[in-house]
């Protein structure tokens, strides 16, 4: 099997974005996503998951390179300026194209 | 003597304080949190199931008027005195107008170690109490205008984890009846205080965290958040007398009356007003306010109310 290019995009934020940020990925067309609980440091101070209101998510999306830029192009336009909230994007490979 | 409860928040204080790598498990904190929220809300059930609730209507209307009252008295202090930020000073009078139910169960607990009965049914004035200040808040914050989604702001305030185990649970007790909640109480009474202790020791630690906070945030804020309970209590005590509360039910009414959010004001105000500062609000709430409500507080709301009822 060949493999395909396609771009996973990562989001760290605040766990009480979660559900909000579930919608806005399905009405921008990815097809599923992955969330683990996440713990860290930024710019906004120590994240550490002790208990709600500084729990931390990491989602992260495998789709193609134009719903990645809708996607963080909407994300930086929304919750940029009031949570914390980091995004990337990297290049993978995947086996199945018609998935994502 | 302190209520060796308290003593695991002291615990958790200092072991916080110390930089100690003690640590409950977020999943445990959790669950601690789901079992005092159960029993607090059977509790209550039980108690309904007894009496009409109609004759429970004045109260309900009181505490609920209450809590409006509450956020729209410190608002404009927070905002003339504080010199705050619009949106700050409405997100932390959201959390001083609700109510923290850690809070409402370290009172049940000291009135319960000092034999001083209060009315069973608290529980359901707690669920009422939690509302009427976020949606103060988002209006004082917002203005009454239409971009803010109303839909979703509701969804957020009565489906939050606290509204619906208490409200579960008063359902639950108030269709079980004093007898059929009988097996379930080796969990939810007998280690009521285990829990709580347990409960209270994480509290400690989460308490110990927001210190860096406040150092940032100054003097109002620490004075307010001493200050707000205290006036808050008065308000609370006098609601009390109107309605006509028994000694141990002022006290629970001032305690919750001058407690501060922290878990559903704060979700809902996240999402609702998030230019707001979340660290200002829990470093006052948290960081001040459930460390003096529970350590200070209650033994003088205790002292008010038996002078009123002289």
């Amino acid at each position: 099997m060949e493999p395909h290019a396609r771009k996973l995009l990562t989001i760290v934020t605040e766990a009480a974005l979660e559900g909000k940020i579930l919608r806005d990925l399905e009405q921008l067309g990815t097809r599923g996503h992955t969330i683990t609980d996440a713990r860290g440091k930024g710019r906004r101070g120590v994240r550490d998951a002790g208990w709600e209101a500084s729990a931390n998510i990491r989602v992260e999306v495998v789709c193609d390179a134009g719903t990645a830029q809708a996607v963080s192009a909407y994300l930086r336009e929304h919750y940029y300026r009031d949570y914390a909230m980091t995004v990337w994007v990297i290049d993978v490979e995947v086996l199945r194209p018609e998935k994502f | 003597m302190l209520d060796p409860v308290i003593l695991f928040f002291v615990l958790g204080i200092a072991a916080g304080l110390l930089r100690s790598e003690l640590r409950l498990p977020a999943a445990v904190y959790e669950l601690v949190t789901i079992v005092l929220l159960l029993a607090i809300g059977l509790k209550g059930g039980v108690e309904l199931a007894k009496q009409p609730l109609g004759e429970l209507l004045p109260q309900m209307v009181g505490v609920v008027a209450m809590g409006f009252l509450l956020a729209l008295a410190a608002f404009p202090v927070l905002r003339l005195l504080g010199r705050l930020a619009r949106v700050d000073a409405a997100s932390i009078a959201a959390h001083y107008g609700s109510v923290s139910v850690g809070t409402y169960a370290v009172a049940v607990a000291y009135l319960g170690s000092r034999g001083v009965p209060f009315e069973e049914h608290m529980p359901l004035l707690l669920v009422l109490l939690e509302v009427p200040a976020i949606l103060v808040g988002i209006v004082l914050a917002r203005g009454v205008s239409r971009s803010t989604r109303w839909g979703s702001v509701m969804h957020e305030v009565f489906l939050g984890k606290g509204i619906v185990l208490l409200l579960g649970g008063l359902l639950i007790g108030w269709a079980a009846g004093p007898e059929g909640v009988v097996p379930l109480e080796p969990l939810f009474m007998d280690l009521f205080k285990g829990v709580l202790a347990l409960f209270l020791l994480e509290m400690g630690l989460i308490t110990a965290g927001q210190v860096g906070g406040l150092r940032r945030h100054g003097v109002f804020l620490g004075a307010f958040a001493i200050g707000m309970p205290l006036f808050s209590a008065v308000v609370g005590t006098g609601t009390a007398m109107l309605l006509g509360l028994s000694l141990g039910g002022t006290v629970v009414l001032a305690t919750l009356a001058a407690s501060a959010s922290y878990i559903a004001v704060p979700a809902a105000m996240r999402i609702s007003v998030p230019e707001a500062n979340p660290t200002l609000s829990l470093a006052a709430a948290l960081g001040i306010t459930f460390p003096f409500n529970v350590l200070i507080g209650i033994p003088i709301y205790h002292a008010m109310a038996t002078w009123v009822h002289g």
